[in-house]
């Protein structure tokens, strides 16, 4: 499956929840999509598509708090990030996990250096620090001016 | 009625080379539950890669790991190379992927050793580390260093590997790929080591499809994913060799895999140092003028699996931020799946079937002064011995 066929899919099946979608090459593209439809979207490409979920990537912009999932398709070689802004005041979004393992780590990982809270996640300790690190204090956040 | 226990290994334990812990609630000898903490060797790579010119992020990320050292300089070279779009020549491209195999050939070697170690079979760790050595030197020949390589860079390679270099290595991987055979052959056919690996630590389809397990232990799962292959990159394309599986998902068919492997790892190499010889010498580097705005994903195959970098570049001269998956993330967290029912012993082996990473990097003699007037070395001195001992393997090779 090459980047048009899987945009082009997600565009028929996701209308109303895609908000940007961007082709790089034939093997790479990024969908920007709603933060609430997440669970939907990475259902129907994890059971409906078979792609599989490598990791995801927080980072903190002047946008807000971003998060890309990068899910593989492995027969084709195409990567898909799918691509969620998330707002500055309580960042939040529903968890993975009940979905499948692989998302667990990373977002255990994600909540505590950056601070995004995972709705639903089954078990959201701390994965790096294991309390060793000052409560409400996020590494990976920035300060804007 | 049996007792229940918390049995903890780790975070520091003869068994592990870096510190981490499991603790496994067994119910007198069976393991029940287990959980894993970490973090004890947090070093905040990606944290200190947003400080860093691409440039100096190569030496960084090099050291992520010490056995794989070459596979995170080579999915981050992917990654900027997609957003600077460079192509780079077929000449690295080969250097590229001998050093990879190279480094895949000692790593499983490496795993087939303290497997054996853990099974309490130090003969094949005695031996696995012994003809483990060559290749070692292998990579002292040709890029000074044992480990740690220093060979990529944005757009190219650091170091060419010279037409004159191709014979010695060839006749190295020659002697090397007897004792494989060796090596092989004792490791597939002994009773002992079928009686411990055999049905031990089994990971179905499913789980690897859960937990998104890559590398080895996905493949001896019957899931033939390979970026190499998949994701084609440096000269993986330019050669024949093919994806190694196999079905049982157990300890022995990851150990099957990871043997085999090691002849596909050589026939690439083979046929690498061959297509060397239709390229100019030199022609190691492209010329990148600058990095642009973008977003680079970039992955390779390490010998235990996926290795993924995701950088996202301003534009400046250092990434914004830069996203590094390990394979042994995806990996360490099938333990919920592999060792639950097993017993003590066998469990140990079910986690160190996965390779979690370990770090060998140590090569230092150190030498003490304790009043007995024995000499004492400088750190300069140190390197003046190393730099000694490159010159003599090469020498060795007539390669002056």
């Amino acid at each position: 499956m090459e980047a048009d066929l899987i945009l082009k899919k997600l565009k028929e099946k996701f209308a109303a929840v895609i908000i940007e979608t961007e082709k790089r090459s034939e093997k790479r593209c990024t969908a920007t999509i709603d933060p609430k439809a997440i669970v939907k979207v990475a259902e129907y490409l994890y059971k409906d598509e078979g792609l599989r979920f490598i990791i995801a990537s927080g980072l903190h912009t002047r946008r807000g708090f971003e998060i890309h999932y990068h899910f593989s398709f492995d027969t084709s070689g195409l990567i898909l990030n799918i691509h969620v802004i998330l707002n500055n005041e309580n960042p939040s979004i529903e968890s993975l996990s009940n979905l499948f393992n692989a998302s667990n780590w990373i977002e255990r990982e994600i909540h505590e250096i950056l601070g995004i809270n995972f709705i639903n996640h089954p078990n959201l300790e701390k994965l790096i620090s294991e309390g060793n690190w000052a409560e409400g204090v996020y590494p990976y956040r920035k300060e804007f001016k | 009625m049996s007792k229940k226990f918390l049995i903890p290994i780790g975070p520091y334990h003869p068994l592990q080379e870096e510190p981490e812990l499991f603790k496994l609630y067994c119910d007198g000898e069976i393991v029940r539950d287990i959980k894993w903490e970490t973090g004890y060797n947090h070093r905040g790579i990606e944290k200190l890669s947003e400080s860093k010119t691409y440039d100096q992020v190569f030496f960084l990320v090099e050291r992520i790991c010490g056995i794989c050292s070459t596979s995170h300089p080579f999915a981050f070279a992917n990654a900027v190379e997609e957003i600077a779009a460079v192509e780079i020549t077929d000449r690295t491209k080969y250097i590229r992927s001998i050093i990879g195999e190279l480094e895949r050939i000692h790593s499983h070697l490496l795993w087939v050793g303290l497997a054996g170690h853990f099974l309490g079979y130090n003969t094949v760790f005695m031996w696995a580390w012994k003809y483990r050595e060559p290749i070692l030197d292998l990579f002292e020949m040709i890029t000074g260093n044992r480990n740690s390589y220093a060979m990529f860079k944005v757009g190219g390679v650091r170091r060419d590997i010279e037409n004159r270099m191709i014979e010695p290595v060839t006749k190295i991987l020659d002697d090397f790929k007897k004792k494989n055979d060796l090596l092989t052959g004792a490791v597939m056919d002994d009773p002992v080591i079928h009686a411990r690996t055999k049905g031990v630590g089994v990971l179905s389809r499913q789980d690897i499809i859960d937990y998104a397990a890559v590398g080895p232990t996905a493949r001896a799962s019957g899931v033939a994913i390979d970026v190499r292959r998949d994701d084609p990159y440096a000269a993986y394309p330019l050669v024949n060799w093919k994806v190694i599986t196999a079905e049982e998902g157990d300890v022995f068919a990851k150990a099957e895999v990871r043997l085999l492997e090691m002849y596909e790892s050589i026939s690439i190499i083979e046929q690498c140092l061959q297509g060397l010889r239709k390229e100019k010498e030199g022609d190691i580097q492209v010329k990148v003028n600058e990095i642009p705005e973008g977003i680079g994903t970039g992955r390779a195959e390490a010998p235990r699996g996926e290795v993924f970098h995701c950088v996202f570049s301003d534009g400046s001269n250092s990434p914004l931020r830069h996203k590094i998956r390990a394979p042994s993330y995806s990996n360490i967290a099938t333990f919920k799946k592999s060792c639950i029912g097993q017993t003590i012993s066998d469990a140990t082996i079910s986690l160190a079937a996965v390779d979690p990473c370990y770090c060998c990097t140590e090569r230092l003699a150190a030498v003490y002064d304790s009043g007995s007037g024995r000499k004492l070395y400088n750190a300069r001195e140190l390197i003046g011995l190393s730099a000694d001992r490159t010159s003599e393997l090469r020498n060795k090779n007539d390669l002056k």
